[in-house]
């Protein structure tokens, strides 16, 4: 679970949110067992308060792109 | 010669005069709206930032001012010789006893023929199936990389980030600068397309610029910055001027935006409405899970009571069960039947009595027997000093036969 969380931490909105989506969707199916249900569900979790995070603590970025480049 | 009267009436001072003929010239609608056609000369543009010069023919001239305001964005084509139409009002400058027109816009002379020619380009464009709506592509739902051709220091850009970060904090905005007006604009803006599509990270590109007369935008319309659009890797989204103003690019870019602004809403969500889907994905996450708990649990139920069922245990509170009730019927019958026995018993007994040979010994009767043990029943047969047996109600009596008798004749014969 550690790693996992780590790994989370790492991920851009839009990765966590897919993912969000994914495990939702395969919650909804119903078609796992109960033990990864609840591992799916925690992991869900966690992207969850990933995203909220991302979305509280955002600022726009700016980067110039010059003729060098 | 006539002699004018000398005191007929009023002279006009020359400020009189000047003001009426100001008057007469701003009331008349045509000299308020006008475009006049000529060539600038006497170009002068003082400290003041006003600019002056005089627009001629080969027959007349005509003074003209642009207050600093309006000079500003007329810069590019006010130059001594230029033909160009001119827009304004006319009026008259008291001081030098001059008539002006005041310009508020200009634009080259031939201008109809550049709208001729954009109408044939896009003619032309449009047939190549550049517009095509089939050729337009959906933006990227939440975009983490938006790419921004524009001026570096117009308002433009300004508006995009304020918008964008407002908006879509999430994103990263990658600026590739460009000249938006200008002879080499639509080779900085195509050279600026190609910078960003060169990433792929970049996944959409808003190309703007703000609002400006048709010269202005007329970069916007260069055909080969048109097909760089169409031909782009990211989709890209215009907005170009305000929301009147179309160019080419508007036709061949993915989205035509109004305006930047405009462009930088069109091609982001708001965190407002992400926070919104969010919770929602939160909710059917619990939901789901919670369902997915609930599931096996109504299926272990639905075990538990299927093996209840199946156990032993049920089994024999089952047999026990019929048992009882088998027993109970056992029991019941049971008894029926000695009921139905003992009535029958009854009868038979009540029968049996009434059928009792020694009832009649009750009443005073006698059987004769012999010693062999059979009963006399005539008088034939049995002889004098025979030894006979008499069967009485309490006991038997040994008699012996004397003879017959002749006083005690049966009055009916015994058989």
């Amino acid at each position: 679970m550690k790693a996992d969380q780590k790994d989370i931490n790492q991920l851009t909105y839009e990765e966590a949110f897919s993912e969000l989506e994914a495990i939702v969707a395969r919650l909804e199916s119903g078609e796992q067992p109960l033990e990864e249900s609840m591992a799916l569900f925690e992991r869900g979790q966690a992207l969850s308060q990933r995203c909220s995070a991302l979305l509280e603590q955002a600022e726009l970025k700016i980067r110039q792109l010059t003729g060098e480049e | 010669m006539e002699q004018i009267p000398l005191f007929s009436s009023l002279s006009l001072s020359v400020a009189e005069l000047t003001r009426h003929l100001r008057q007469v010239l701003e009331a008349d609608d045509i000299l308020q709206d006008v475009w006049v056609r000529g060539e600038i000369s006497n170009l002068s543009r003082p400290a003041s930032g006003h600019v002056y010069f005089s627009l001629k023919d080969e027959f007349a001239a005509l003074r003209c001012v642009i207050w600093r305001n309006a000079a500003a964005r007329l810069l590019g084509i006010l130059q001594n010789g230029q033909a160009v139409e001119a827009h304004g009002a006319v009026s008259v400058y008291e001081r030098d006893g001059t008539y002006q027109l005041y310009v508020d816009s200009l634009r080259p002379a031939g201008e109809g023929y550049l709208y001729q020619q954009f109408l044939r380009l896009k003619a032309r464009l449009e047939a190549e199936g550049l517009f095509d709506p089939s050729r337009k592509r959906p933006l990227p739902p939440r975009p983490k990389v938006i790419g921004i051709v524009t001026s570096a220091t117009g308002a433009a850009l300004q508006d995009m980030l304020n918008t964008l970060s407002r908006r879509y904090p999430l994103a990263e905005v990658w600026l590739a600068p460009a000249a938006v007006q200008g002879e080499s604009a639509p080779s900085e803006l195509i050279a600026a397309l190609e910078r960003l599509n060169r990433d792929p990270r970049v996944e959409v590109i808003l190309l703007a610029r703000g609002g400006g007369s048709l010269e202005d935008l007329w970069a916007f319309n260069d055909e080969n910055l048109v097909r760089a659009v169409a031909a782009s890797r990211a989709p890209v989204v215009s907005g170009v001027g305000h929301e009147t103003d179309f160019t080419l690019v508007d036709f061949a870019a993915d989205l035509r935006a109004p305006t930047p602004t405009a462009a930088a809403v069109l091609s982001t969500p708001d965190v407002q409405d992400l926070q919104a889907e969010l919770s929602q994905l939160n909710r059917r996450l619990l939901q789901a899970a919670l369902a997915a708990a609930g599931l096996p649990r109504a299926r272990l139920d639905s075990l538990a009571l299927r093996l209840a069922h199946a156990s032993p245990a049920w089994k024999i509170r089952s047999g026990r069960q019929a048992l009882d009730g088998l027993a109970a019927r056992l029991a019941q019958s049971a008894a029926h039947r000695i009921r139905l026995e003992s009535s029958r018993l009854a009868r038979l007994q009540g029968g049996l009595a009434a059928l009792n040979p020694f009832n009649v010994l009750n009443r005073g009767y006698a059987l004769l027997s012999r010693a062999d043990g059979s009963l006399v029943t005539s008088v034939s047969g049995v002889n004098s000093g025979d030894r006979l047996s008499a069967r009485l109600r309490d006991g038997a009596l040994g008699v012996e036969v004397i003879g017959p008798d002749s006083r005690d004749r049966p009055q009916r014969s015994l058989e």
